[in-house]
């Protein structure tokens, strides 16, 4: 049976994890490569690595991090951030990503999606959407709007219909944060993570507001969720993706294990 | 313990690399260079993406110089679309042939409630005798992404579950194909690649 995903996120800056609450008081959380191996050790079934600088002249750094990071990892591996052309995520599936996730470029120039999936097959290109509720909708959930530029730029675009757009473009899964949850460790946003599930066909990972077991079962069952983001909870040894998947499986949620 | 990796344009084939380097395998990658296929050792066909990219094979010659290795009893792996090329055919581009090693045809997941692709973790059940999933306990989780997949026929090594049964990998001889991405499918997968280094023509 097919099981459910548990991915650790790692957010990057300046070639180390960081950790932060909305981009402040970061801390130093270690090593990317170091981490990586830690949770894929630990039973993550998935790795993303996300630049939360992203500028150009961090490149070199990023493609040296994916490097290090890709080298002894054997499961799959995504890198986001600051990905604008073709070109910069060819360079990054040739430093080891298995996967690339675009986002505010996706936004600019749509037939990004199409050109990656093009050269490198769907299943290599995630869209991350960050969407928050929009009150004044009709529906207020499936009319969430999309921001870019980590959550400062409201685009006008609503997430349903942009997610669909994406999965029409060649998208192999959507990568969705509640803005509203992000942050809260209150429980992930299920009615949000519901609808664009049942929107498009391709799987959708939800993340934000990862705080306890419950709170990715609900996810997983009302969410519609096929796999889960979890970052904070990972970090300083807090929790492990095994023991995480252990509670879920006896919760009934179908995982891989043992792993 | 020296591989061919095959290169037609179709995906990335870095991940591929990294796991047989990491097994202690020599490798070397040709995309034109029909040589190196006549005198492979083992010979592994990746890919990702769209039945239709098989048409470079063809094109380079390398088609040929694959099914007189073959001929020769080379191990032969194909992962993903490697593994469908093994096949007739495929519905995914109908107008493009397989190797024809094994008869049958691939096709698209049945539409219904469940996502097409097929992404994630999913478990294969082993079938007796299988060289290249010696040592796989019944259960064990692999990582797969695809949309098309080979019936399951007597000459189905690993059967997975999704929507229907498929087969997750096959194998007469030393002919070999797996549906999955060993590479990415920790020590399940490296165990996976390591029988098939140990193979011999």
């Amino acid at each position: 049976m097919i099981t459910k995903r548990i991915i650790a996120c790692l957010d990057v800056h300046a070639g180390r994890v960081v950790k932060g609450v909305k981009f402040v008081d970061i801390v130093d959380a270690g090593d990317p490569a170091t981490q990586a191996a830690r949770h894929a050790r630990e039973g993550a079934d998935e790795i993303v690595l996300l630049d939360i600088t992203a500028t150009h002249e961090g490149r070199a750094t990023l493609l040296d991090t994916v490097r290090r990071t890709a080298k002894e990892l054997f499961v799959p591996f995504c890198v986001g951030g600051g990905i604008r052309t073709a070109q910069d995520a060819e360079q990054v599936f040739e430093a080891g990503a298995d996967k690339v996730s675009v986002n505010s470029a996706a936004l600019a120039d749509p037939a990004l999606i199409d050109a990656i999936g093009r050269s490198f097959g769907a299943q290599a290109v995630v869209v991350a959407i960050d969407a928050r509720r929009d009150q004044k909708a009709s529906d207020p959930v499936r009319e969430a709007e999309v921001f870019v530029q980590g959550g400062r730029k409201p685009t006008g675009r609503r997430v349903v219909e942009w997610a669909r757009e994406a999965e029409q473009r060649g998208a192999g899964e959507i990568l969705l944060t509640s803005m509203d949850a992000d942050g809260t460790r209150a429980g992930f946003d299920c009615e949000l993570t519901a609808a664009v599930s049942e929107a498009v066909g391709i799987p959708v990972i939800a993340s934000g507001g990862a705080g306890t077991v419950e709170h990715f079962c609900d996810v997983f069952r009302r969410g519609k969720a096929d796999a889960a983001l979890a970052a904070s909870i990972f970090h300083f040894g807090i929790s492990t993706s095994r023991g995480l998947k252990e509670e879920l499986q006896r919760a009934g949620v179908s995982m891989r294990l043992p792993c | 313990m020296r591989v061919t990796v095959i290169d037609y344009k179709a995906g990335n084939l870095t991940s591929v690399l990294k796991a047989l380097r990491h097994l202690g395998a020599e490798v070397e990658v040709t995309d034109t260079d029909l040589d190196l296929v006549e005198r492979a050792e083992r010979i592994v066909l990746p890919g990702v993406g769209h039945f239709a990219a098989t048409k470079r094979l063809d094109e380079t010659g390398l088609t040929g110089a694959i099914r007189s290795a073959i001929g020769r009893g080379v191990p032969f792996l194909g992962i993903c679309v490697g593994m469908q090329w093994l096949y007739a055919g495929s519905t995914e581009a109908p107008e493009q042939r397989g190797l024809g090693a094994f008869a049958e045809t691939c096709s698209r997941f049945t539409e219904g409630t469940e996502k097409i692709p097929h992404v994630g973790w999913n478990s294969l059940e082993v079938r007796k005798g299988s060289k290249l999933l010696a040592g796989v306990e019944p259960g064990e989780f692999v990582y797969f992404t695809h949309a098309y997949k080979g019936p399951v026929t007597a000459n189905t090594a690993a059967v997975t579950e999704y929507i229907e049964p498929f087969a997750a990998a096959v194998e007469r001889g030393n002919v070999m194909g797996v549906q999955f991405h060993p590479e990415k499918s920790g020590e399940t997968g490296l165990k996976i690649l390591r029988n098939f280094l140990g193979a011999r023509p």
